[in-house]
């Protein structure tokens, strides 16, 4: 069943007021892969994210998730996501923060705070639980906004700019944690618009002018456009203005 | 099923612990919480009460009788010509004076300050009555001849302190949750929108009780307010009065984009409802003035808790009013879960 798709995204057109920020966007994502949505801020890679994970309704088109047709708030519980902006309570400690998010989906108790211990300890923030997040530094707050992200075990994640502000060792590790993760069977959506990054996906959309102008693994896109860099396939489909 | 609805109350419980765990690590907004209300409460009692107090008069060429009569309700001074109080009036050091030029008294006041010269048409109002032979006996049904401003609209003043302060409060830290961008987050999870709402609304109610209680307590007690109702009925109508102002707070702040915005609320939404909560009489004023006294539950408010402390009442007496309390709370509730869908649709 390794190829069942989990995330399914057909004619999906979103629209706020007059302006349209996607149109004529069809992917889909299978179990266990990493899919890239690649673009400039401001191509509407968070409009889609934000319709994957069921806070907004599509104008047009529809978004299925578990076989499920979005938003559904049954679903919501199997997704974990993490915002583009730290969402995060900054007079709380981390401790308290990940506890407050586990209830949410249910966990208590014991359970609740074995959980948030290992969070905290996958995202090496072990030693800071009990610190106010005011006082923690942008990629502490990162790293803790994913621990929350995966607090509830879920099948999907969802990650929206993940390794912005981050500095490049601490980028390392959380790529190594994204592949652990989906060795455990998790299927990732992350968007990013650093183009090195774009190399460890397993596929990549290209978002451009509001939709999607090239889908592949990075190699194809590499392959088809002649160049030796994704970067460069992303200005070489920019470009074709497709 | 039954052990589902029991997880989603849990979720609005998880909802005002959180935020109760947030607020007991501010001490300082604890504080000002707690004593802001009583400060401005003093303050207004310390102006209104001190206004009550005699006229100082200056008389001139009066009989020994009458300024004997006068000196029971003023602060009397002779004077030999009238120039000398004129310019003492002038100079704003007497608040009138009275000449005897022949059988009946001439008595002039400045005129601009209409305390000043009720205070002084009062005082000769008491004179002429305790002077006539057929002197009326005066019953009050409620209250007394001595009842000053102050006390007659402390009831609505404490119900509109305890409804100013919980919607600043409520209104406010709603707003952060959305600006913060924690609203968006948890709206990422199973979260109902009502159980947004109602952990809210379970989270400040906690804070928003204690306040009230100190307030009342401080009103009747520290401040001698009067008071001849129970003290758990007035408890209940200020505590639905704070339901609903709390509800109102959250609703309103999801119609602003940030703080500046929230608190331009107040003087379109908090400041009429003072207006037109009774503290003025409304029986000449327009139509459209009564009605919307209708409208806002302040004026519920006002009416029961003068009912209870002024006149007695007890709580079945002022069901009505506090049925219409709880009835905005809980609109102004399910109104706040249908705004909130501006940020999630489902």
């Amino acid at each position: 069943m390794s190829n069942e798709a989990v995330i399914r995204v057909e004619n999906f057109k979103q629209q706020f007021g007059k302006l349209v920020v996607l149109k004529n966007i069809n992917l889909e994502v299978k179990r266990g892969e990493i899919l890239g949505l690649l673009g400039p801020s401001g191509s509407g890679k968070t409009t889609l994210v934000k319709a994957i994970v069921g806070m907004s309704e599509p104008t047009e088109g529809t978004v299925t998730v578990l076989q499920t047709k979005m938003p559904s708030l049954s679903v919501v519980s199997k997704i974990g996501y993490m915002a583009q902006s730290d969402a995060l309570y900054e007079d709380l400690n981390a401790y308290d923060n990940i506890l407050f998010f586990a209830s949410l989906y249910g966990m208590k108790g014991k359970e609740a705070k074995k959980r948030a211990d290992e969070v905290l300890e996958l995202v090496i923030l072990r030693n800071e639980g009990k610190k106010l997040v005011k006082n923690f530094s942008g990629g502490m707050k990162r790293r803790l906004s994913l621990a929350i992200a995966l607090v509830h075990k879920p099948e999907i994640l969802i990650l929206d700019e993940p390794t912005v502000g981050i500095d490049p060792v601490l980028r390392v590790e959380f790529w190594k944690e994204f592949e652990r993760i989906r060795k455990a069977g998790v299927t990732i959506i992350i968007t990013t618009h650093v183009m090195d990054e774009a190399e460890h996906c397993d596929r990549l959309a290209l978002i451009r002018n509001g939709g999607i102008i090239a889908m592949g693994t990075p190699d194809e896109l590499k392959d088809k456009s002649g160049e030796a860099t994704v970067e460069g396939a992303f200005l070489y489909y920019g470009r074709k203005g497709v | 099923m039954e052990g589902k609805e029991c997880e989603k109350s849990m979720r609005a419980l998880s909802i005002a612990k959180r935020l109760i765990k947030q607020l007991r690590g501010d001490k300082r907004s604890i504080a000002l919480m707690f004593v802001a209300p009583v400060f401005v409460m003093y303050l207004l009692s310390a102006i209104l009460t001190s206004a009550t107090t005699k006229p100082n008069l200056d008389v001139i060429s009066a009989p020994e009788a009458y300024i004997e009569k006068l000196q029971s309700q003023a602060y009397v001074s002779k004077v030999d010509n009238e120039d000398i109080a004129l310019k003492a009036l002038k100079d704003k050091k007497i608040d009138a004076y009275i000449v005897f030029s022949d059988v009946t008294p001439k008595i002039t006041l400045e005129g601009v300050d209409p305390s000043i010269t009720s205070l002084v048409m009062n005082m000769m109002n008491k004179l002429s009555l305790s002077s006539t032979t057929q002197k009326p006996e005066i019953k009050f049904l409620h209250g007394s001849i001595d009842m000053g401003v102050f006390d007659s609209t402390a009831p609505i003043l404490m119900g509109f302190f305890i409804f100013f302060f919980v919607f600043l409060i409520a209104g406010v830290s709603f707003l952060r949750e959305r600006i913060s961008g924690t609203l968006d987050r948890i709206l990422a999870t199973p979260l109902k929108r009502w159980e947004i709402v109602l952990g809210y609304f379970l989270g400040f109610g906690l804070f928003v009780s204690i306040q009230t209680i100190i307030l009342q307590a401080f009103s009747i007690y520290g401040l001698k307010i009067p008071m001849i109702g129970s003290f758990w009925a007035v408890l209940i109508i200020n505590l639905a009065l704070a339901a609903g102002s709390l509800a109102l707070g959250t609703l309103l702040s999801a119609f602003a984009s940030n703080e500046f915005q929230l608190f331009q609320f107040i003087p379109i939404v908090i400041v009429p409802q003072i207006m037109f909560s009774g503290i003025f009489d409304l029986r000449n004023a327009p139509n459209w003035a009564k009605i919307l006294s209708k409208i806002f539950p302040m004026t519920y408010g006002a009416d029961a808790l003068k009912n209870v402390m002024l006149r007695g009442k007890n709580i079945l007496e002022v069901k009505f009013d506090l049925l219409m309390l709880i009835g905005y709370a809980i609109l102004f509730l399910i109104l706040n879960t249908i705004a909130l869908k501006k940020y999630r649709k489902v």
